[in-house]
Formats: C-alpha cells, sequence, structure tokens
C-alpha cells in the first residue's frame, strides 16, 4: 500500500490484470525472448511511463498539452547525439541526461508560465505550435540531430547485446546487455510510475484536482494555479524526456519518426482515454492494449480470416483480411470509448464499487 | 467599531456589461453585514470583486486598511478572506477530508476546531471519507461552509447558502453561522432568505441595479415594513 502512496487499483479484477501485465513484463525476456516481443514489451514500459505522465497533465489537471512528444523527443534526442558525437560510454549517457532533463523541464517552465495563466484552449494552441516548431527545427538542423535520418549511436558496453553477463550454461538462459537494458527500460518506467502516484497522492496532487474542477474556486482558496500547473507541466515533461530516453536506449537510435512524430501525440492520447484518465493505472492499462492491438491485431486477423475462409464462410475473409486492420483498430478505439467511456479503469473501479 | 472592509466607489465591468456602479461598502470588524437585494442586482458581482474574481475596472477596496483591489485571487485569500460562492461549491472528485484539508492550505487540520465543525454538521463526520460529489445538497453547502471556517478568517464573504435547501437544514446553518458570529467573524452575507437575513444581520446594505440604495441596522429594516416594500418588493413579515 505504501508503495501505491495509498492509492491501490481498488477493483479486484483491475488489481489482477495490473499483476499479470507487470508478471509478463517483468519475465518477457525468459518467457518471450524472440526480437519483436522484446520490442513490444519494451514499447509497453516506455509508453506505459509516457502515458502516466500525461495523464498528470490531462487527467489530474485538466490541461490539453500537444508538446509531450516534444519532451519526449527532446530525452530521445539529447541521449542520441552525446552518444553519437561523445561515444559509447558513460560519460556520454551521463551527458545526455543532464542535458536532455534540464532542457524539457525549461521549456516546459517557459510554456507554462507564458501559456498557464489564461484558458485552457490557449495553452493547448501554443503547445502545438511549439511542438510544430520543434519538429521542423530537429528536421532542419540536420548537421546535430541527423535530419530525417536520425542519429544511430552505439550504447556503453555493458549495455550492448553482444555482452554476456551471464551465460546460458549457467542458469539455462543468457543473461547479456540487450537483457540488461530491457530491465533498465522496465525498472526506469516501474519508477516513474510509483513516483507519478506519490506525486497525484500528494497535497499537491489534491490541489491539481480542485483545480481541474474549479480553477477559480482553488483560488478563492488561496491556492496560485498558474504555480500549481506550471510545475505539473515540468514534472510531465521530465517523466516524458526520461521515457525518450529509455526509447533511444532502447532503440539505439532517435529518428523524427520514433521521437517527434504528430502520430506519437495521438497515441498517447488514445492510450490514455482507453486506460482511464485521471488514474494514473489507465497509463499500464492502455499502453498495454494499444501496442498489443498495433503489433498483433494484423497477425491475429490473418489467421481469422484464414479460418473463415477454411470454413468457406462468406464476406468474413474480406472483412478480416490483415490489409484491413488499421480499420479493425479503429473500430476497436470507438467501440472501447463507446463502452469505456471512463475508461478501462474506470469502468472496472466503478463495476467493483457496484459489487461492494 | 473598526471597519475591516470598505469599498469606495467600486465599478466592475463584465465583458460590455457594467454591473457595480460606483459602490461604497464599509462592513464592520465583528458584524454581521447582509447585502440584499433583487435578483441581479450586483450581490454576486460584489462579494467576486472583493475576492479579485472579477477585477474592480476603478475604486478602492481595502481589507483592514491595506489595497487589495489590485490584488490576485490567491493573495487575497491568504490574506485572511474565506469565500462560500453560491450554489453548494465544493469538490466532488475529492473526499470531505481532503476538502477541508484543502482549505486549511498550508497546515494540518485542528482537531478541536475540527471537532466545532463537527459538532454544527455531524453529517461531515460521518461521510468524512466518502466523495463530496455523493453528498446531497444540504451537506454539500454545510461542507462549502466548514470549508471557508476550517481555518479562523478575517473575513468571510458567504454567497446565499441557505438557496435551494430544505427548512430544516436552513434552521441548522443559520445556527452554525450565528455560532461563527458569537465567535467575533466578521460576515458579508448575501442572502434572499428574509428570515435568515433577520436573524443574522447587524448592518444592512440593500442594492438595485449596480447601486447601493439603502444603509443602515438590520433591525430597523425588519420593523419597517414599507420600506422592506420599497427597496426589496415584498415584506420580512410575508417571507418567514
Amino acid at each position: 500500500m505504501m508503495i501505491l502512496s495509498g492509492d491501490p487499483p481498488r477493483s479486484r479484477v483491475l488489481g489482477l490484470i495490473l499483476v499479470v501485465i507487470i508478471l509478463a513484463l517483468a519475465a518477457a525476456p525468459f518467457v518471450f525472448p524472440g526480437a519483436k516481443a522484446m520490442n513490444v514489451a519494451a514499447k509497453i514500459c516506455i509508453f506505459a511511463a509516457l502515458v502516466a505522465s500525461y495523464d498528470l497533465l490531462l487527467g489530474y489537471t485538466g490541461s490539453v498539452s500537444f508538446a509531450h512528444t516534444m519532451f519526449y523527443g527532446i530525452g530521445s534526442y539529447a541521449i542520441a547525439i552525446a552518444l553519437y558525437a561523445m561515444g559509447p560510454n558513460w560519460a556520454a549517457v551521463a551527458t545526455g541526461i543532464v542535458t536532455g532533463l534540464p532542457l524539457a523541464a525549461l521549456l516546459a517552465l517557459a510554456i507554462g508560465l507564458f501559456s498557464l495563466r489564461v484558458a485552457a484552449i490557449f495553452f493547448a494552441m501554443i503547445t502545438l505550435a511549439v511542438a510544430s516548431a520543434f519538429q521542423v527545427l530537429a528536421s532542419q538542423m540536420a548537421w546535430l540531430t541527423g535530419g530525417e535520418d536520425g542519429r544511430s549511436f552505439q550504447l556503453p558496453e555493458l549495455l550492448r547485446p553482444g555482452t554476456v553477463l551471464i551465460p546460458k550454461s549457467l542458469i539455462g538462459f543468457e543473461l547479456n546487455g540487450r537483457t540488461l537494458t530491457y530491465y533498465l527500460v522496465f525498472v526506469a518506467a516501474g519508477l516513474m510510475i510509483l513516483g507519478l502516484l506519490r506525486v497525484v497522492n500528494s497535497p499537491f496532487g489534491r490541489v491539481l484536482q480542485a483545480i481541474r474542477e474549479n480553477r477559480f474556486r482553488a483560488e478563492a482558496l488561496g491556492f496560485r494555479t498558474v504555480f500549481h500547473l506550471t510545475y505539473a507541466n515540468c514534472l510531465a515533461a521530465l517523466v516524458a524526456a526520461s521515457a525518450g530516453i529509455l526509447n533511444a536506449l532502447w532503440l539505439r537510435y532517435a529518428g523524427p519518426d520514433t521521437s517527434l512524430s504528430f502520430s506519437i501525440m495521438l497515441d498517447i492520447l488514445l492510450m490514455v482515454v482507453i486506460g482511464g484518465m485521471g488514474t494514473i493505472y489507465g497509463a499500464i492499462i492502455g499502453a498495454t492494449i494499444f501496442i498489443l492491438a498495433q503489433n498483433y491485431l494484423q497477425a491475429l486477423m490473418g489467421v481469422a480470416s484464414r479460418a473463415a475462409a477454411d470454413a468457406g464462410l462468406p464476406l468474413l475473409p474480406g472483412l478480416l483480411h490483415p490489409d484491413r486492420w488499421l480499420l479493425w483498430l479503429g473500430l476497436l478505439f470507438i467501440a472501447s470509448v463507446y463502452f469505456f467511456p471512463t475508461g478501462v479503469v474506470g469502468r472496472l473501479r466503478s463495476a467493483g464499487a457496484g459489487k461492494a | 467599531m473598526s471597519e475591516l472592509l470598505k469599498l469606495a466607489g467600486v465599478h466592475t465591468h463584465i465583458g460590455r456589461y457594467h454591473i457595480l456602479q460606483g459602490i461604497d461598502v464599509a462592513v464592520a470588524e465583528g458584524q454581521t453585514t447582509m447585502l440584499l437585494g433583487r435578483n441581479g442586482a450586483g450581490k454576486t458581482t460584489t462579494l467576486r470583486t472583493i475576492m479579485g474574481l472579477w477585477p474592480a475596472s476603478s475604486g478602492e477596496i481595502a481589507l483592514s486598511g491595506e489595497r487589495i483591489e489590485r490584488l490576485a485571487t490567491p493573495d487575497i485569500a491568504r490574506r485572511g478572506v474565506g469565500y462560500v460562492p453560491e450554489s453548494m461549491a465544493v469538490f466532488s472528485d475529492l473526499t470531505v477530508k481532503e476538502n477541508l484539508v484543502l482549505a486549511a492550505r498550508d497546515g494540518p487540520l485542528d482537531d478541536a476546531r475540527l471537532d466545532w465543525i463537527f459538532g454544527f454538521f455531524p453529517a461531515l463526520r460521518r461521510f468524512w471519507l466518502s466523495r463530496a460529489g455523493s453528498l446531497s445538497g444540504g451537506q454539500k453547502q454545510m461542507l462549502s461552509i466548514a470549508r471557508a471556517i476550517v481555518e479562523p478568517r478575517k473575513l468571510l464573504l458567504i454567497d446565499e447558502p441557505t438557496k435551494g435547501l430544505a427548512p430544516a437544514i436552513v434552521m441548522a446553518l443559520i445556527e452554525c453561522l450565528k455560532e461563527i458570529k458569537r465567535k467575533g467573524a466578521t460576515i458579508l452575507l448575501v442572502e434572499q432568505n428574509f428570515f435568515a437575513a433577520r436573524e443574522l444581520g447587524d448592518s444592512v446594505l440593500v442594492m438595485d441595479n449596480g447601486k447601493i440604495v439603502h444603509r443602515g441596522e438590520m433591525a430597523a429594516l425588519a420593523a419597517d415594513v414599507p420600506l422592506q416594500e420599497r427597496l426589496l418588493g415584498l415584506s420580512l413579515e410575508t417571507h418567514q
């Protein structure tokens, strides 16, 4: 309970689902050893933290930001540029971290102070403009960022796939640098989510919730809401940049498509809505559902389409053809928003409360 | 008796509407000043202007002699002004406890003061860990007032606390406000319930069309039926 900051899942089913997801992610290198499965598991960890940080903004303060991928990109590029320029050593990793995180926090501070004192829509528009400008800047400063090609780099030796830490002959499976990187991602993402749970359940988190509900009422109680909103914006930016660092370390690459693309922003929005806003736990559920669907729906539809064709069913083989996976992904999301307007977590919690 | 709050020539515009048209208000320390008037007279705007929620376009507002009309709302609140807005303004997603902890702002809740509040509003103790959104209308209003008095305040601005409440709850609220008054609080109270106004008010200001049209003792207004009818369009006797 302490580790969850006094905010348990409050639903047995939800608790069970979370335990299954966390155990599966913890055991992923041994249970799902393939490269694709490992990539999916790492992406779930990274996005769970990224989406949780966005939930701090959207779910707990009601602020809509379009600059979240920018902070994510700042973290990614900072570590990528440092490792590319300084070579694969820990000093470069440290340089990337001490450059990327303060830069993200400073930008978030500037955006917050500039736009959070006025209407929420102004904040959304400012973040959209700044994020677009940053994307163009990253693309045009090719000498630094690698432009559209991005930056590939090598990791310090300890984290390289070729580094065998414990040979297979000793414990039955090989523990190498790639596995270590995965656990770095897993533990760091877990710590960030626990940290965010602590933040939203602190007195500061309660003020954020009060601001979300009625900003003027919170001000009439004496809270300087601009300060609280800006602080939340900086915290969210720091976590997003940290998630970006983890993403770059995992991919050994930072580029516009993997770090700055606007489609990542849409994915984050979908994940937070599917999982359930203002819950933090929703980030884990949303990221898991979304990334699994993104990676396995097409293959699943291929199987279903072939099975329907073998059974001689009309229409279905065409409808379930793997090429139509994006259409079904879209329908799946529309259905999830329709049937779970408060997200999966909200629905499970209200079902649990109803039973109690 | 010294003036705790003073408004001099205050004008407030909301968009193109000129709502407060040069009002002068004095609220004496330790007294309850009633602000009466028909709907749309400018009573709520007066409270919101004092709180800085709708800034005064001109004029002076002084609290204990310090000018506050250019201060931001949180700074006004931090100078000891508690505000109870109309329409049961609680934070619905937070529990009763969290609503009160928020109101205490920088410090822990004072147990003795909490017991004092629970004495008026026992329901708040019963629903301590329930979401404020799940409370009844009367309980929400109790919570809203409790939030304003959970810490000692220099001045309480209370906007129509009895609006939409059942008579029994109105009586409990009046008793609570009387007790707060006995403790020496200074209150500026907007009220449409004339029975409550007569029970609580020391002095009275009547507003019409953004101006103060009458000021005097509450008891004098309560005793003068023709004056009530002239100022408010009805009499206290028929609204008990």
